[in-house]
């Protein structure tokens, strides 16, 4: 747990070093494509402190200066496959980002949506010394939250206090300076696969970049999809993307829970391809152009070229009607959205006060999506697009982007993360302390 | 199993090589990019330069070259110089500047030491003031010269001296500038302006007048013929030399058989009578 702090704060400074420098790359490591948008702080906006999100919603700290995408290769699930490959792939990205942006970047902000994310509640109270908070009672209260043992081949990914209580006042933001005598709290953590995380950083560091941050893409997502106004009274964010489905929700403007389904757009491409006896690239090209998940009468008279080069002409000269294709895509994706929903109901999300759905990500493109989603998910779904931030080119405006301009935000305003509170001072010696009578046992 | 290792003939890998992903990075980096901008070129023209300067022929045959080109450009005949020309100074001067200058001419302007010149002129004692120039062709010397006022005996031999007090030259007799007043004694050329007044006062005594002298450095001798001296008091000589003037227009002293008339001291002036004066004012006194 110490190693796992000590890493986040290494990556914090990064961050730091990055925000001084002023160029920052931002990189999301998909299933079906890799984005890479270079950032340029300049330092106009300064943050105001008690408001969280500043003017323009935090955004005009910076601007896009270079994004390029390109086809992912080697990742599957949203996990690294093959490293070779995925290193490739992001090496193709850097370079074209970096030639848009004409400028080396050499910090990068990596987030990804596989790993078997598994979300945590955790609570933890101490009795506060003198009668006033300090930032010291912070982090000790944090320290003092119970880890549950989540396992040796997983790493915290977001650890992020989401509700402080002092005596019976609960849901406070920021407990500094307030009087009371207990102070408690609530953090979110999310834990992901180690070796998932240590594969990507390793691609990442093959490129010759430094991480300067790790971040969930579900969770990504969800800041730049979510309006403010659901991310305060609650909402989930599904992020459809193509390997994995991310989906968190969101409360207070807090992520309290987040979970991905490893089931996204390459299955039901893959569903296509077995149906219609076609090779994925063709799948994928039917699926863009004319897929879909509610048939209408027109659909049945609408034929589509399904093609292929055998030289048989009878085979290359196959068309199958809309309907059909909307036929094999359609449990697909309602299979999706029922699994999305049992993550849901199982995070309990029915109990919040407002129940938004937002779907967002490549898949969400599907024509119709949103009302097969009304009938399994609840009566408020919305498409969401992902916010606009200055200098995103048009062609990265779509909701396939969401992850990527969330990181974005992401980067320019990090939500305070557990480690961004000092270890409190008692534990320290405690440590050494008994370290120092180990020794001595040891030697006399 | 698919082969790991990419076959020969494999469609091209849009992806960068690691080579090229670093180059283009490097390419990218300021620091990088100002270095061959700037330092790649300064770096390319030193070595270029130094290696062709390491060989001592090359380096020779060049500074050959370059003080060739130097030469043709100083001789033109716009920079010759083929004429000295000297103004204001007597011959004798003039062919003693025409010693100091040692150049042979024509001779380019390049090559003169106008200041040098200038200063060794200037060094002659005949010399007060000395302007060098070069004009359209000419070596131009003006000259002022110093003007002798009076010559000074010292045991070395006669020397002239001006107003200033600098020699201005040595003559071999007093004969042969009579026109001149004779000064003589130790430190006499740094008070010229006091002999000349000294001089100047003693007008009606000039038919006898032989010289004054300098005594003790600190006051003044009137020699007169017939071995008769004034001496004159360091205070107020002028005021001293009037008075003996005055008396002796009055009673025509000095017409008389004095040797000194001493006047260092204005309270009370005194006279030396000559030997032979006294001799017969005391054979007066006898006889009567």
């Amino acid at each position: 747990m110490s190693n796992q702090y000590e890493a986040q704060r290494a990556m914090r400074n990064m961050r730091k070093a990055a925000m001084q420098r002023g160029v920052i790359a931002v990189l999301d490591v998909g299933t079906s494509k890799i984005a890479c948008l270079v950032l340029r702080f300049d330092g106009t906006d300064k943050f105001s402190g008690a408001d969280e999100m500043g003017s323009k919603a935090g955004q005009s700290g910076f601007r896009v200066i270079g994004a390029a995408t390109t086809r992912s290769r080697g990742v599957r699930f949203g996990e690294v496959d093959a490293m070779q490959e995925t290193e490739r792939a992001i090496r193709t990205v850097i370079q074209a980002a970096q030639k848009m942006a004409d400028l080396r970047v050499d910090h990068v902000i990596a987030c990804f949506s596989g790993a078997r994310p598994r979300s945590y509640g955790l609570a933890g109270s101490i009795d506060l010394q003198e009668n006033v908070v300090t930032e010291n009672d912070v982090s000790h209260v944090l320290a003092m939250c119970d880890v549950p043992d989540y396992g040796n081949d997983r790493e915290v990914l977001h650890a992020q206090p989401v509700n402080f209580a002092l005596d019976h006042r609960s849901g406070l933001i920021d407990p500094r300076g307030q009087i009371g005598n207990r102070l408690a709290t609530d953090m979110h953590m999310l834990t992901v696969d180690a070796t998932v995380v240590a594969n990507l950083l390793h691609c990442i560091k093959r490129c010759d970049l430094e991480i300067a941050g790790l971040a969930s893409s579900a969770y990504v997502a969800g800041i730049s999809a979510l309006v403010e106004d659901e991310q305060e009274l609650g909402a989930a964010c599904i992020d459809m993307g193509g390997g994995a489905t991310g989906l968190s929700i969101f409360i207070r403007k807090h992520m309290i829970y987040s979970d991905s389904v490893r089931l996204g757009g390459d299955h039901v491409t893959a569903d296509i391809s077995q149906g219609l006896q076609v090779p994925m690239a063709t799948a994928e090209r039917i699926k863009t152009f004319y897929g879909g998940v509610v048939a209408t009468g027109m659909d049945d008279r609408d034929m589509i070229e399904v093609g292929g080069n055998t030289g048989d002409w009878e085979h290359d000269r196959r068309t199958v009607s809309r309907a059909e294709l909307i036929g094999i895509m359609r449990p697909r994706v309602e299979e999706i959205l029922e699994e999305v929903r049992a993550r849901l109901d199982a995070a309990g999300f029915e109990h919040l006060p407002s129940q938004k759905i937002v779907l967002t990500g490549g898949g969400s493109q599907i024509p119709g999506l949103d009302g097969l989603a009304t009938k399994i998910l609840g009566q408020q779904v919305r498409l969401g697009r992902p916010m606009r931030v200055q200098g995103l080119p048009q062609a990265a405006t779509g909701p396939a982007f969401a992850a990527s301009v969330g990181l974005c935000l992401f980067a320019a305003h990090p939500q305070d993360e557990w480690w961004d509170f000092d270890i409190p001072a008692e534990k320290y010696p405690a440590r050494s302390f008994r370290r120092a009578v180990k020794w001595f046992k040891d030697n006399w | 199993m698919q082969p790991l290792k990419k076959p020969r003939n494999a469609r091209r890998d849009p992806a960068p090589s690691r080579a090229a992903y670093k180059a283009q990075r490097l390419m990218l980096t300021p620091g990088f990019r100002q270095f061959l901008r700037v330092g790649l070129p300064v770096i390319a023209i030193a070595a270029a330069a130094g290696i062709y300067l390491s060989d001592s022929d090359r380096r020779d045959a060049l500074e050959l070259k370059v003080s060739e080109m130097r030469r043709a450009i100083e001789e033109r005949p716009e920079f010759m110089v083929n004429l000295l020309a000297i103004d204001g100074a007597s011959d004798e001067v003039a062919s003693d500047i025409r010693e100091i200058i040692p150049e042979e001419f024509p001779i380019t302007a390049f090559d003169l030491d106008l200041e040098t010149l200038q200063k060794n002129i200037a060094q002659m004692d005949a010399v007060a003031n000395v302007d060098v120039q070069v004009r359209s062709g000419i070596l131009q010397v003006n000259v002022t010269q110093r003007v002798p006022v009076l010559i000074w005996r010292t045991y070395e031999g006669n020397v002239l001296l001006d107003a200033t007090g600098h020699r201005v030259a040595s003559i071999a007799a007093r004969k042969d500038r009579p026109d001149l007043p004779l000064v003589a004694g130790d430190g006499a050329d740094t008070v010229v302006g006091q002999a000349l007044e000294i001089l100047a006062a003693a007008g009606p005594l000039q038919s006898r007048l032989r010289g004054i002298e300098r005594v003790g450095r600190r006051r003044w001798d009137l020699v007169l013929d017939r071995n008769q001296r004034i001496m004159l008091p360091e205070e107020n000589p002028i005021a001293a030399l009037e008075r003996v003037i005055a008396l002796n227009k009055a009673q025509d002293m000095l017409a008389r058989d004095l040797t000194v008339i001493d006047m260092r001291n204005g309270q009370r002036p005194t006279i030396r009578i000559a030997d032979n004066a006294i001799e017969a004012l005391r054979q007066i006194r006898a006889e009567n």
